[in-house]
């Protein structure tokens, strides 16, 4: 469910969505949990109220493994498609420190966002957000956290976007939108399993029948990974 | 290959698939011997879990040799093996606490949201057992492919036959993890509904575990015959009243612990039980919970209720005070069987289980869609099948050899 269909609370919020488009939404519901003690201990993506132009998403999966280990998959973001399902492809763009992701569009088409690192704690967190211009207004962050005892690690994503205006834009944002909370569900979930099992389930007989079949399955042998 | 499709309600055919190929690394291949129809696929073949589609495989009670691996595998080509009906990853943080039948990974992203919306959780995978658990090909085929190959199988050795460790698949662990969760101790009387295989291997269970009695509940003659040879005590739920005699026979005290072996689809004459039928019938997801209503009434204040029978919705007019102000406690889940395959097994070796009474009918695969009326239809007298692929067909005119596998 979508944050923003959900019931708006009568909070001085617009202060904090000032300017968010630079600073970021999801930096700045950061720092809302950081002032605004007076709420919940909570994560500021499941409340009720909305976030205005933004929808925000987030979810957080407990991975048994360490937590560098994850960090440095992440932090490579070639790797991201292989668990992203609406992530073609991620290369480097011309300026130092920043990223194509090229994401998938209606009517088969895909779309470029370019995007630079906003915010990074070695092994702790990294922050991206598209840059200027660019077709959609997004801004993703991962954050990991040791969890108790020899649970592994705990993995939250948070991602924010705002629908973009024009045609294309539209189209973008109701793939966006379809089922965001899902999508980040189902990536996180195959990222938990690629880092745990060394593979993606499928209940595929045979390879041809495996769906969408550009998720390739881990090339490693699973027994060689360091387990947590 | 040959394979037992599902087709719709009480539709199953014998029909013509592609073989499987490895997959995923961790993947084997397994040519199959022996493969049995469980009770649970009867629920399938009804028509009450929800999920299915046309042409699904079915069966999650399977065996046989290992004829292909893929790289991150840990078995060998030959190796005979028995394949738990769960899959297991071995390595989440359910799979590390032995709650195997949970495992966070062998389900599907893409299958996992309507458990997860309906249970809170997404349920694990299982073989041939609806896209609600993955949508994996079953086991009553030729071949089947197996995922975490590495964790889930387990080797057997040559000197005991199919018939014996067959059923380590689901039935016998299933039937030892329902008189586990019943916490047994030596001075207990057990009633255990139901004398279907897993009802049976639970009363078998609950005398080797200790139990002072074991009674046993049920209305085919047959299959209550079976219970008494084990050692149990009988009721016939359409000759006698059975709380009653359940209290009667426990001294007054009530039984100490019971198992509901029946599951979603129990027969009844109550007036809540028509009402369940009639909510089933008209898909509105009522499971039908008599046998569990009657047992949480008959066990004692403090007892234990231990479910393997499978429920899969929501039932109605659950005793809910009953359990409460007589502090009873409930322990149920699909089994994890990779938790016992290795105990059982060598129990079945030094002969303190028999795990072959309760087989009646051995047929060929292609004889499956009559192996499951049967089953259906005539529960007193088959009270276990047993499938065999490329097993030796009764004289048909104009039937083919189930081996046909090119390679």
């Amino acid at each position: 469910m979508s944050i923003r269909q959900r019931a708006a609370r009568p909070v001085g919020y617009t202060g904090l969505i000032v300017g968010v488009a630079a600073a970021g939404a999801v930096t700045m519901l950061y720092r809302r949990r950081e002032r605004d003690r007076a709420g919940d201990d909570a994560p500021g993506y499941t409340a009720r109220r909305g976030f205005e132009t933004y929808d925000v998403v987030g979810r957080t999966v407990t991975i048994r493994q360490p937590r560098e280990k994850l960090f440095a998959f992440w932090r490579d973001f070639q790797n991201l498609p292989r668990v992203m399902e609406n992530l073609v492809a991620v290369r480097p763009a011309q300026a130092a420190g920043r990223w194509i992701w090229t994401i998938k569009a209606p009517a088969g088409r895909t779309v470029d966002i370019e995007t630079e690192i906003a915010r990074e704690e070695e092994g702790e967190l990294i922050a991206w957000r598209s840059v200027e211009g660019s077709a959609i207004d997004t801004e993703g962050r991962v954050r990991f956290v040791d969890a108790p005892g020899d649970r592994g690690t705990r993995v939250s994503l948070t991602v924010a976007y705002k629908p973009p205006a024009g045609e294309i834009g539209r189209g973008i944002a109701k793939l966006f939108r379809r089922e965001p909370a899902v999508q980040a569900r189902h990536d996180l979930k195959r990222f938990k399993m690629l880092m745990e099992t060394g593979e993606i389930a499928t209940s595929a007989r045979r390879k041809a029948d495996r769906a969408g079949g550009e998720l390739p399955a881990g090339d490693r042998n699973p027994k060689t990974e360091p387990q947590s | 290959m040959k394979a037992l499709a599902w087709h719709g309600k009480h539709d199953v055919r014998v029909e013509s698939v592609p073989d499987p190929e490895i997959v995923n690394p961790r993947d084997a291949i397994i040519e199959i011997s022996s493969t049995a129809i469980c009770g649970s696929d009867l629920h399938l073949y009804d028509g009450v879990i929800p999920g299915m589609r046309a042409g699904d495989i079915l069966g999650h009670e399977f065996m046989g040799r290992v004829v292909e691996t893929g790289p991150g595998s840990t078995l060998k080509k030959g190796q005979r093996v028995v394949v738990p009906f769960t899959i297991s990853c071995g390595q989440c943080f359910h799979c590390s606490v032995t709650q195997y039948s949970a495992c966070e990974n062998s389900n599907p992203v893409e299958k996992q949201d309507l458990s997860a919306t309906v249970y809170g959780h997404p349920m694990a995978g299982l073989f041939g057992y609806s896209h609600l658990t993955g949508g994996y090909a079953g086991g009553q085929a030729e071949y089947a492919r197996v995922p975490f190959s590495d964790v889930g199988p387990i080797v057997v050795p040559d000197h005991l036959d199919d018939d014996s460790v067959l059923f380590l698949s689901d039935i016998l662990p299933t039937g030892w993890m329902a008189a586990e969760n019943a916490q047994i101790g030596p001075d207990d009387t057990v009633a255990v509904w139901g004398c279907g295989p897993v009802g049976l291997f639970a009363v078998q269970s609950a005398l080797v575990m200790g139990a002072a009695r074991v009674i046993a509940i049920d209305h085919h003659p047959h299959r209550l015959e079976l219970a008494r040879s084990l050692g149990a005590e009988i009721v016939n739920f359409r000759e006698s009243h059975v709380r009653e005699a359940l209290m009667e026979m426990s001294g007054g005290l009530g039984v100490d612990a019971v198992i509901d072996a029946v599951g979603m689809e129990a027969h009844g004459f109550a007036i809540d039980n028509m009402l369940d039928i009639a909510k089933q019938k008209v898909g509105m997801g009522a499971d039908r919970a008599s046998a569990l209503k009657q047992a949480i009434l008959a066990v004692r204040p403090g007892g234990r209720v231990s479910i393997p029978g499978v429920y899969g919705g929501m039932t109605d007019k659950f005793p809910l005070g009953a359990l409460m102000e007589k502090g009873i406690q409930i322990r149920t889940g699909q089994t994890h069987v990779q938790r016992y395959s290795e105990k059982l097994l060598s129990m079945i070796e030094d002969g303190s289980l028999d795990t072959t009474f309760l087989i009646s009918h051995r047929l060929p695969l292609e004889q499956g869609a009559e192996g499951y009326r049967n089953f259906h239809d005539c529960q007193n007298e088959w009270t276990k099948v047993v499938l065999k692929p490329g097993g030796p067909l009764p004289v048909r005119p104009g039937s083919t050899s189930a081996k046909e596998r090119a390679a």
